[in-house]
């Protein structure tokens, strides 16, 4: 593509205890591209390194976690040698993220209004009857009603959908061209899901922005997302087009994946169940993480960790099976 | 920002250095590997404070073998012998006699031992009915709460030294009335802690399922609550021991605590005061400094021991 | 054919809303399960499946006398549940038992995984040890562990292997009925199936009943025999797995399958997007409680609550579109 959005070469993220005798590889290599108004799912389940990846990517990593190699270019420049007060002005007005809890994400000590003003005020500048209307027309986006009821009231007299709509309100408010969600639906009714993913893909449509969807259900993947990047033990072991990935799922975690979900439609006897546990990442076998739990799983495999490989068009994925060909 | 070449070497030797966690479906872990974890699990500790505190516990049960001289009967004649590098001094007395002649080093061992056994079973003592009634205020809650937290919070409202000297006069001196006494003038601080923590404890599945499985109260109690709120109970405790070595002296400095002629460290204190205006320092100012310094260590170790075995837990 | 195992009778569970400390006022009733009626066959699973306020942990907590309903009749082979004394009160506890959502809260963290399981058997019987260790092992075997498992602590083992270990300890006592409330939706969801396969093949082995608590609503169809869909403390709709599968009714069920995720990108579902958040049981909506979000809302909905009546063989809604004759 011309020039991705988003480009993440070999990124590398470890966590190093204190005295250095523990590293944790939580991110261990992981290349991806991102178009303008791409959507990008990246699946993965706990320790996969998902939402390090994310982290990484907005340098809001905790103490004990550190870069420690790969670039992540964004508009030209390299996030991972900004300094601190430049990248303060990257995130909120260029690259901007939903967590999973809006509870959590939300100060119970200020109201509505006050806290989708602050982005707003610290990088656009915007004071007094601009920056009302301003908040009144985000929330109005969202879908909120009463919006100037809604600006003078706090948190916790809303609902759990709707606070995560005034996060995404809050999120978009300086038209940001990145917006990363991590799990944003988890903790929402089923129905309050639908609502709210379809409010995000309005959003888009409107905006043209860029996200990226960062979840464990692979049925928010097909709903949402043009790309797909599948995670494993902090290694991205597939990556392609949401139909590719769906219709010839080239790595076996991730046609292991898409078989173990119940679906709606057929009445399967018996669900396809991966054998074995997620991977202790302190812990990791030397060759191809997934290798324990892998049915098809060769000595190669065991020994060696796979180069990225390329297996279609735009399709790669981390697979010693795929190597011969 | 480190290099990615610096790192991997950094990488290549921790490799090596990175510690093995044990097999899901072994057996008991080999020894060995226990006592490396323990000792990897005391990397940190103060070793300062710790050594203080075993060299008190050390002192206190070996007194009788330790103590050069009888603690309690002196030789009028050898009064107010100064310590040995002073002039006058001399090795017999390594740290010099009181207005009875008594050996201040001997009183000093000895008293270690009534600072310990004060320490350890005030706290005992208060911990056992703090954690009691915390545990069954959070747990019955309703009215069995509201009655036992009002007691905590009016009897909290009291001053603790105050009320602990109140209680000292009206009972005779001796070592385990005042035991009792701190006992029952501290267990508020547990309480009030462990009943919080009891509550959240009761909102966990275990507790329900505990429930489910007809266990009664008092066994969910005994099993499933105690137990987990114990590493708070020894945590206050251990910033509790402290406290409760000051009140103690502090009672015998005032007169209502240990009588003479026990060699209580507040009691020394107090008898040497009137020594100081006639040079005679080390009365009082020894006793002193074992407080200082025995009081000192043992917060730092409760404070280390609370930040210790949180992340513990967290690990859980 | 198969016995009616359990039988839920109008059951109400309100809790009451106070203000003040010392002298507390009622000022308002939480609804949170208000007239629910079904039964649970032997063998067989039952599924409840609703968004949050629905009453389904509610009903859960209720069946296993955590909670003392308001009112209705909780009947267990033929016994109503809430006359029970003592001893039969045990029989109860041991025919019914529960596995909870979070694996990492329901087992205590000071206790050996061998006593975990025990401690139901060590309670309600008078076992010798020796036989007690032989059950431990039994149990894990069963569900896929190994017995080795006895000594170690709940904090060595990982979210699912944690959740075996709960089933083990609910299988401790040879239940009849075992309550599932959430069993998978904590876990790695390549765990998941791993973990549903193992209550379908328990199931089969030992002719269990379950009442499934769920929100996911594919793994409900995927376990269950009947399903009820639960609405702010009332049953929408009654049918079994296949029937609700293939025709669902209520429009609450229609919308529920609509905002069900899709397993494949071009899986085009109608979509049925309902406007608005679910009211809260304090205030619930006059007449039929999902009128204000029902996209084929009419007059006499806001008026008139619709009861739960049988449509079909075996299949119950409470909606006028079908319960009205005209």
């Amino acid at each position: 593509m011309a020039h991705p959005l988003l480009e993440l070469k070999q990124l590398q993220t470890y966590f190093i205890s204190s005295k250095g005798t523990r590293i944790v590889k939580a991110v261990d290599g992981v290349s991806f591209t991102l178009a303008e108004g791409e959507t990008l799912g990246i699946v993965g389940e706990s320790g996969s390194g998902k939402t390090v990846t994310s982290l990484s990517i907005l340098r809001l990593l905790p103490a004990a976690a550190r870069i420690v190699g790969g670039e992540i270019w964004f508009g030209g420049e390299n996030l991972v040698t900004k300094s601190e007060p430049e990248m303060r002005r990257v995130r909120g007005s260029q690259i901007t993220m939903i967590l999973q809890d809006p509870l959590m994400s939300l100060n119970p000590l200020f109201t509505i209004g006050e806290q989708i003003a602050e982005p707003l005020r610290i990088h656009l500048g915007m004071r007094g009857g601009t920056l009302v209307e301003r908040i009144k027309e985000l929330l109005r986006g969202v879908r909120i009603p009463s919006p100037e009821v809604r600006m003078r009231e706090y948190p916790h007299q809303m609902s759990g959908g709707m606070r995560q709509r005034i996060v995404g309100a809050i999120s978009i408010s300086c038209e940001p061209r990145l917006l990363i969600a991590d799990e944003p639906t988890t903790s929402l009714d089923v129905t309050i899901q639908a609502q709210y993913l379809k409010l995000l893909k309005d959003i888009q449509k409107r905006s043209g922005l860029a996200m990226i969807f960062i979840t464990h259900n692979i049925g928010i993947v097909a709903k949402m997302c043009d790309q797909v990047a599948v995670m494993y033990a902090g290694k991205l072991v597939e990556r392609a087009p949401v139909r590719t990935i769906f219709n010839q799922p080239a790595h076996p975690y991730t046609e292991a994946l898409l078989n173990a979900m119940p679906k709606l439609t057929d009445k399967s006897e018996r669900l396809w169940s991966i054998e074995g546990q997620p991977p202790d990442l302190a812990n990791l076998p030397p060759g191809c993480p997934f290798s324990p739990r892998c049915p098809r799983a060769e000595d190669r495999c065991r020994r060696e960790v796979p180069p990225e490989v390329q297996v279609g068009d735009d399709h790669y994925t981390r697979c010693w099976l795929w190597e011969r060909s | 920002m480190r290099t990615s070449q610096e790192r991997t070497s950094q990488e290549d030797l921790s490799a090596s250095q990175l510690t093995v966690t044990p097999q899901t479906f072994s057996a008991d872990p080999p020894v060995a590997l226990r006592w490396r974890k323990t000792a990897a699990w005391l990397r940190g500790a103060p070793i300062i404070p710790l050594f203080i505190m075993a060299v008190l516990v050390f002192t206190g049960v070996f007194a009788d073998f330790l103590a050069p001289h009888n603690a309690e009967v002196g030789n009028l004649r050898l009064r107010y012998r100064p310590p040995v590098w002073q002039e006058r001094g001399s090795w017999d007395f390594v740290l010099g006699t009181d207005h009875m002649g008594r050996d201040i080093l001997s009183r000093l061992i000895f008293g270690s031992r009534i600072s310990l056994v004060v320490g350890i079973m005030g706290v005992l003592v208060a911990g056992s009915i703090g954690t009691l009634l915390g545990i069954v205020s959070g747990f019955y809650g309703r009215w069995v709460d509201q009655v036992i937290m009002r007691l905590t919070d009016s009897w909290l409202a009291l001053p603790a030294v105050s009320l602990a000297i109140l209680l000292a006069a009206l009972s005779s001196p001796s070592k385990w009335n005042i035991v009792i006494i701190l006992g029952a003038v501290y267990w508020t601080r547990y309480a009030r802690v462990i009943r919080s923590e009891v509550l959240s404890l009761k909102e966990r599945d275990y507790v329900r399922l505990a429930v489910v499985a007809g266990c009664s109260q008092a066994k969910i109690m005994w099993t499933h609550i105690l137990p987990n709120v114990a590493n708070t109970a020894i945590v206050l405790a251990t910033l509790n021991f402290g406290v409760v070595i000051i009140a103690g002296a502090t009672l015998s400095f005032l007169g209502v605590g240990v009588a003479p002629p026990e060699p209580e460290w507040g009691l020394m204190l107090s008898e040497g005061k009137s020594g100081l205006m006639a040079g005679y320092w080390w009365l009082s100012v020894l006793p002193g400094l074992c407080i200082m310094f025995v009081v000192l260590a043992a917060n730092l170790l409760g404070d280390w021991f609370r930040v210790w075995s949180d992340p513990q837990l967290r690990q859980l | 054919m198969s016995e009616k195992l359990l039988e839920i009778r109008d059951l109400k569970k309100h809790f009451p809303v106070t203000k003040g400390i010392v002298f507390q006022k009622v000022i308002g009733l939480v609804k949170a399960v208000d007239g629910v009626s079904y039964s649970i066959n032997a063998g067989e699973t039952m599924g409840l499946v609703g968004e949050s306020g629905c009453g389904k942990t509610t009903t859960s907590k209720l069946i296993l006398m955590l909670e003392t309903p308001t009112s209705g009749e909780i009947v267990f082979r033929g016994q109503d549940i809430q006359t029970l004394q003592r001893k039969d009160l045990r029989t109860y506890r041991r025919g019914v038992q529960a596995v909870f959502q979070d694996p990492f809260s329901s087992l205590n963290p000071r206790i050996r995984v061998g006593d975990i399981i025990a401690e139901p058997v060590v309670v309600n019987e008078a076992l010798p040890k020796a036989e007690i260790k032989e059950r431990v092992q039994e149990l894990l075997r069963f569900v896929g562990l190994s017995p080795n498992a006895v000594n170690l602590f709940p904090h060595e083992f990982s979210g699912g292997q944690r959740q075996r270990i709960a089933i083990a300890r609910a299988l401790s006592l040879n239940p009849s009925l075992i309550i599932l409330d959430e069993p998978v939706s904590a876990l790695d969801v390549s765990i998941r199936a791993q973990i549903m396969n193992l209550l379908q093949d328990l199931q089969r082995q030992f002719g269990l009943s379950y009442l499934l608590i769920a929100h996911d609503l594919a793994a409900v169809l995927h376990l269950s025999t009947t399903i009820a869909v639960m609405y702010l403390g009332r049953i929408a709709e009654l049918a079994t797995s296949d029937d609700l599968r293939h025709k669902p009714l209520h429009p609450y069920t229609q919308a529920l399958f609509s905002a069900a995720l899709p397993s494949h990108p071009d899986e085009q579902r109608e979509e049925i997007i309902i406007a608005g958040e679910v009211p809260s049981p304090l205030n619930p909506p006059s007449g039929c409680r999902f009128h204000p979000r029902c996209p084929f809302v009419k007059a006499v909905c806001s008026e008139v609550e619709p009861v739960l009546r049988p449509v079909a063989d075996g299949h119950q809604v409470a909606c006028h579109l079908y319960t009205d004759p005209a």
